[in-house]
């Protein structure tokens, strides 16, 4: 083999293999985007059923129900509202009142079954998705109350 | 006085890096060596100011100046003495500016270690390095200054974030920042090759202690890191692929193509254009690190305060850099001859995948950690990438790329026989594969992924060992760098069966418990026995005496708590853990439930092979010490001094 040949191959093995991987790389990318909903995009059924995703807005007062390590809780963006269930410790940070994400499926009764709920480190800190969710339904209030 | 003397120190760096960075560039373009001198002292002068910097603040931090903005953020006349000395740098301003410490130390070890360089070369280095650190000074001085004043003074401090009161953390920034510094000296070598149109076999063993040293502490920074989110986040995780953990993974690993491109550099002379992209390619991703951990983009510990003009800075910064040495490389590069010629079969062939992987495998990761933040950026929705896409894209682009570690450091130069690599390693082969489909069967439940990972854990170390014993049998001295090698990579496969370990067999159980309850994992037993109130220098906790228990013999007694610090709010959970040789046994308390009978929830957790993540890495910083700390590389060094000895003997 002359080292033209050499060379012709090895970049032909290099090309076939990084097509492989980037194949392989974009088709798990694209199975695992978490897609991020608010409790009014959940209530307008734009959240999809059977698929992970990720609800954020403020837990509501006086909602959160302990039955042993399991725990509900309502997480709502003043306008609308979704029931959670999580089964597991919470973050040290979780509290009525305040910011909070989940991540979890819808069950068929509309019940957020979370997977996880998302520990963050800064009591002043409010998860950027949660405040997102709590804009966008102050900025729909707001346009409502102008509306005659 | 004394913030104002900080203050000063640094705006006077400023300008003395604008001397290093600009006239000894000047100096090499006009020939003039007068002006490339200067690169030595302003260096010099440059960490001094510095320094004296960073010494100001830290006393401003420990005599309680809460006259200083930084200061009242980020401490307290409660916070313990060290704490104190470390919140130096547990803000934004305070760790960019021992970034700039860093990197003004770096700089000075260059001054003062490269004796051996021609003056040219030490000139374009410094001078890069000059250049770089006119970006940090600036950027300090005009956003982010530690030195800012209160008026009136604060009566008391905010408290450093509990989170960062830990041992961990008081040197896991400075370990990781001495990394990601460490990185703009190789990319500086880079670039003044560039520069020279020298890019040989003497830039590459110049640059290549240099490199391992960087390597080495971005790889204790980021073990660090992990060891301090195990036990200090109360979750019992050692990776999050969080984006912040990403952007110092990003930086290890085209670090860790770099120093085996360097290898194929120095003694073959090939690889020189990818070599000198890899270490632009290392700085710019410790550059985007930076930027995704300061700029407030990213929501973890790291970020502090988010201001959007300190984010558009460092991007801006990026831009420079990443544009103006990429325009430099296109200029050159078609300059670089061809090294030497390679087999398709050769050591080179399997350096070549070493780097493929690793590049394709940082590709993934940058995918993964910057597609959220476009999407947002262009208002396209919000997302998140989880930490499944990494574990699927990762783990098989390891798994090849451990397969050839072997091999690659079997095989010879130029060209290899295939033949001659199996007959070699066939037994060693054997002796993995039994080892690796056997051992599941002793921790009970056997899967394809535990076997796959043991016997390619079990093919790095027996590969590893096999090869050292060759080596011992022959006669004649061995380098430092062949240990540091095969220790880095007995570290790694430390690491493996480690990870593969944890991951196949850690057994986690959320409980209620009350007192005297038990739960069991075989065959440890965990028995809640006392709930205490106790007080720290700054904190009130409840402390759990939980008894472990092993085939009912007593084993250990492990006291997690929960603690309420008096400046935040903020509860606190601090795990217990038992360590062993082979395991973890960790327990963290949760909230108390209500009810009419004491419950807490806690988390009881056996994490099997979780000492061995760590002493994985550990050798790979030893074999990285041992590696930079050759001799080949203080050779040249070592001549000179002999020469001028002996020319200074004959003149005297």
């Amino acid at each position: 083999m002359k080292p033209r040949h050499r060379r012709f191959l090895l970049i032909a093995a290099g090309v076939a293999v990084l097509a492989v991987t980037t194949a392989f790389v974009l088709n798990a990318f694209q199975s695992n985007l978490v897609f991020f909903f608010s409790p009014t995009q959940i209530a307008q059924g734009e959240a999809p059923k059977g698929r992970v995703f990720r609800v954020g807005g403020m837990v509501k007062e006086g909602s959160v129900k302990r039955d042993q390590v399991l725990v509900e809780f309502v997480v709502t963006d003043t306008i609308h509202e979704t029931p959670v269930r999580y089964s597991g410790l919470l973050p040290d940070l979780f509290k009525e009142g305040k910011g909070v994400v989940a991540q979890g499926k819808l069950d068929e009764q509309g019940l957020f079954v979370a997977s996880e709920v998302l520990a963050k480190h800064d009591e002043n800190y409010m998860p950027p998705e949660a405040q997102h969710a709590l804009d966008k339904a102050a900025a729909a209030k707001a346009a409502q109350t102008v509306k005659p | 006085m004394i913030p104002e003397l900080g203050h000063f120190a640094l705006i006077l760096a400023l300008l003395v890096a604008v001397v290093q960075g600009v006239f000894p560039l000047w100096g090499t373009l006009s020939r003039n060596a007068a002006w490339q001198s200067l690169a030595r002292p302003s260096a010099l002068m440059q960490a001094a100011l510095v320094a004296l910097a960073f010494a100001c603040l830290s006393s401003s931090f420990l005599s309680n100046d809460f006259s200083v903005v930084y200061v009242a953020q980020h401490s307290n006349t409660l916070l313990p003495k060290p704490y104190q000395l470390a919140a130096v740098w547990g803000g934004h301003e305070g760790s960019l500016l021992l970034w700039v410490l860093m990197l003004a130390l770096w700089s000075a070890a260059v001054a003062v270690f490269s004796a051996s360089l021609p003056l040219a070369m030490v000139a374009r280095v410094l001078g890069v390095l000059g250049l770089v650190s006119i970006g940090f000074l600036s950027f300090i001085l005009t956003t982010s200054n530690p030195f800012e004043r209160l008026l009136p003074p604060a009566q008391e401090g905010r408290d450093l974030n509990p989170l960062l009161q830990d041992p961990g953390l008081v040197i896991h920034p400075p370990m990781l920042y001495m990394g990601y510094v460490g990185l703009s000296v190789t990319f500086a070598f880079a670039i003044a090759a560039l520069l020279s149109g020298r890019l040989d076999a003497a830039w590459a063993r110049w640059s290549r202690p240099w490199t391992v040293i960087a390597w080495t502490f971005l790889t204790f920074g980021i073990g660090l890191g992990s060891w301090w989110a195990y036990y200090e986040l109360g979750w019992g995780g050692w990776w999050f692929w969080d984006p912040v953990e990403n952007a110092s993974l990003m930086p290890w690993l085209v670090a860790t193509a770099l120093i085996h491109s360097l290898m194929v550099t120095e003694k073959r002379g090939s690889f020189k254009a990818w070599t000198v992209l890899l270490a632009i390619g290392a700085f710019s991703l410790s550059l985007l690190g930076t930027f995704l951990v300061r700029s407030g983009v990213l929501t973890s510990v790291h970020a502090f305060a988010s201001d959007p003009s300190r984010g558009v800075f460092i991007l801006l910064f990026l831009a420079v850099v990443v544009g103006s040495s990429l325009t430099l490389f296109a200029w050159r590069a078609p300059q670089v001859t061809l090294g030497g010629s390679m087999g398709l079969l050769s050591r080179e062939t399997f350096l070549l995948m070493n780097s493929v992987l690793l590049v394709v495998a940082t590709g993934a990761v940058l995918l993964g950690t910057i597609y959220p933040l476009v999407i947002d950026a262009l208002n396209l929705g919000k997302l998140s990438v989880g930490p499944p896409y990494f574990n699927l894209v990762f783990a098989p682009l390891m798994v090849p790329l451990l397969f050839i570690m072997i091999p690659g450091t079997v095989a010879r130069w130029r060209e290899a026989k295939l033949s001659e690599l199996v007959v070699e390693l066939r037994w060693v082969g054997c002796l993995a594969l039994l080892v690796g489909s056997i051992a599941p069967l002793a921790f009970g439940t056997w899967s394809v992924g535990t076997a796959l990972g043991w016997t390619l854990g079990a093919w790095v170390g027996l590969g590893t060992l096999w090869q050292v014993v060759q080596r011992l049998r022959k006669p004649g001295r061995i380098p430092a760098s062949f240990w540091g090698m095969h220790l880095a990579h007995l570290g790694m496969a430390v690491l493996v069966v480690g990870v593969t370990g944890v991951k196949s067999f850690e057994v986690e159980r959320d409980v209620r418990m009350g007192l005297g309850d038990e739960v069991t994992i075989a065959p440890y037993t965990f028995r809640l026995v006392d709930m205490k109130n106790v007080q720290g220098p700054n904190y009130r906790a409840v402390r759990a005496e939980v008894h472990v228990l092993r085939n009912g013999q007593p084993l250990e007694v492990l006291s997690p708590e929960k603690r309420n610090y008096f400046s935040t709010a903020m509860p606190m959970t601090e795990a217990a853990i038992d360590s062993g040789f082979m395991r973890d046994l960790y327990v963290s308390l949760g909230d108390r439930l209500e009810g009419e009978r004491p419950e807490w929830s806690m988390r009881v957790y056996y994490k099997p092979f979780v000492p061995w993540l760590w002493g994985g890495v550990l050798l790979m910083v030893f074999g990285g010490v041992a590696a930079a700390l050759d001799r080949r590389y203080r050779k040249t060094q070592v001549a000179d001094e002999l020469a001028e000895a002996s020319a200074a003997a004959r003149a005297g």
